[in-house]
């Protein structure tokens, strides 16, 4: 089948490439653009480790198509740091030790991050039940809630 | 990486999106929110020909009133339903339910017609659309036709809807006293049971009721005999638990997977619907 023509945004840049039908997002950004932040966990929905800011909306990159991309703007995980100035939640992940293996960490942070740009007074049991589509096998989670709690405290203090 | 090759194309409209369907032969298949259609390709479950994207089509999603009744658009994401200030002041039970629907990631892309359409046994909104005795509205190449949402899930994904037709959306009238209570899977979050329960109370008392159950058996489907021991019945809790007692016994095929047995979820069939028909009350 013949291969779409894309025109995207991806982290600010304008993004040209050619997708088969058949490829995800993820695959695409992985694939063909480099962009290997966004991890393959479950590649069916349940895990997060593929999110993506799509159209201002956290989605999984793994259950959506390329083509769907046509016209869209994306953020990804490699968009979240500014320069080499990493994001406080990239910093409060590091310093709350809120990673292990580090898959899902990529994830999260995107998670994270669409919802404290929306809401960045969310309270605990806000980021939980954000953060319910995001699965880590090695952390227990508590690392990464603290670190996302930390994170928010730290933007309110400084707005960006 | 999808195995079977396809083409993908985007509906402009509605009419549109039945030309291209139809252009199809019965090969093609409607794109909308992807989060069921894209992990069944990935396993060569579904292997359309076509995919036609109708996400993008302007005015097959919003929620708006019209003649006393609420429409909600096919393309609606279960986001904006759960967000919807209208739906939370009219008819509270539909934007509860949409918020228990998988996780955030999930609500952004999933839609209402695309849930109903695909019918899983466990998906939620099939479950709030027969409580509610919503209409599904379809159009295909021969044009327009409602269906009651009750007699459009007939049994394991299936649902009287042709290959060439597209849900528009549905229409309800809005009833505050409707509630939804749901035993979620803790890894998907679909639901192991669900009951969504719907009241017509006058001076405190139970006119009617519609109580229907998902999660539990082949389709969304009504629970007669609890409908029937709530009506004329004071709507306290009395009542409740009397009618909550006997719901499930008249439930055939009853799932069975690695999440409940056939004991534990006609259990827990009982448990949620005194949940929903409590919450139901309480409005
Ligand atoms: C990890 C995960 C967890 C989930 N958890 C839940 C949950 O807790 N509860 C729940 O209810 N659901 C859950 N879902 C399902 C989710 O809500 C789906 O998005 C939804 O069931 C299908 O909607 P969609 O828009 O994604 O449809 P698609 O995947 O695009 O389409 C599904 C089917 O419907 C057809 N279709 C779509 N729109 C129309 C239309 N307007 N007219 C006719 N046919 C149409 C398509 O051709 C396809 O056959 C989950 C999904 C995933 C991946
Ligand atoms: S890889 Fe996309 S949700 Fe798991
Ligand atoms: S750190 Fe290993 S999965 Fe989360």
């Amino acid at each position: 089948m013949s291969k779409k023509h894309i025109t995207t945004r991806i982290n600010g840049e304008d993004v040209e490439f050619l997708a088969e039908p058949g490829a995800s997002l993820l695959a695409a950004l992985r694939d063909e653009l480099g962009l290997t932040g966004s991890k393959e966990g479950c590649n069916n929905g349940n895990c997060g480790a593929c999110n993506v800011v799509f159209d201002g909306a956290l989605v999984n990159a793994c259950c959506v198509l390329a083509v769907e991309a046509n016209g869209v703007e994306i953020t990804t995980i490699e968009g979240v740091a500014n320069g080499e100035e990493l994001h406080p939640l990239q910093t409060s992940f590091l310093e709350n030790a809120a990673l292990q293996c580090g898959i899902c960490t990529p994830g999260f942070i995107v998670a994270a991050k669409a919802l404290l740009d929306k809401e960045p007074d969310a309270d605990e049991a806000r980021i939980r039940h954000w953060l319910a589509g995001n699965l880590c096998r090695c952390t227990g989670y508590d690392k990464i809630v603290r670190a996302v709690l930390d994170a928010a405290a730290d933007m309110r203090r400084t707005p960006a | 990486m999808i195995p079977v090759e396809f083409d993908y194309e985007r509906a402009e409209s509605l009419d549109d999106a039945i030309a291209r369907l139809a252009a199809t032969g019965g090969e093609g298949k409607l794109l909308a929110g992807g989060h069921s259609l894209v992990p069944l390709m990935k396993l060569r479950l579904s292997e359309p020909s076509s995919l036609i994207d109708i996400s993008r089509i302007a005015g097959l999603s919003g929620i708006r009133e019209k003649d006393g009744k609420v429409e909600i658009g096919a393309t609606t994401t279960h986001h904006e339903v759960q967000q919807s200030e209208l739906l939370r002041r009219l008819c509270p039970v539909v934007p509860e339910a949409a918020g228990e629907i998988g996780d955030p990631q999930i609500r952004h892309k999933g839609t209402l017609g695309g849930s109903l359409a695909h019918a899983d046994p466990s998906a939620d909104m099939p479950a709030v659309v027969v409580a509610l005795g919503a209409e599904v509205h379809i159009k295909g190449p021969g044009g327009w036709r409602a269906v009651a949402a009750e007699d459009f899930f007939q049994d394991l994904f299936t649902v009287d809807l042709g290959p060439d037709e597209i849900i528009a959306g549905v229409q309800f009238r809005p009833l505050r006293s409707a509630g939804y209570a749901k035993l979620h899977q803790r890894a998907s979050h679909y639901a192991i049971v669900g009951v969504a329960a719907a009241l017509d109370v006058e001076g405190g008392v139970v006119r009617s009721a519609r109580v229907a159950v998902t999660g539990a058996s082949t389709h969304a489907q009504r629970l007669p005999n609890v409908e029937e021991l709530l009506a004329g019945r004071p709507a306290n809790a009395e009542s409740i638990a009397a009618a909550a007692a006997v719901a499930g016994d008249t439930l055939e095929d009853v799932n069975v997977d690695l999440h409940a047995s056939e004991e534990y979820r006609r259990a827990m069939v009982k448990v949620f619907t005194r949940r929903a028909l409590e919450r139901a009350a309480a409005r």
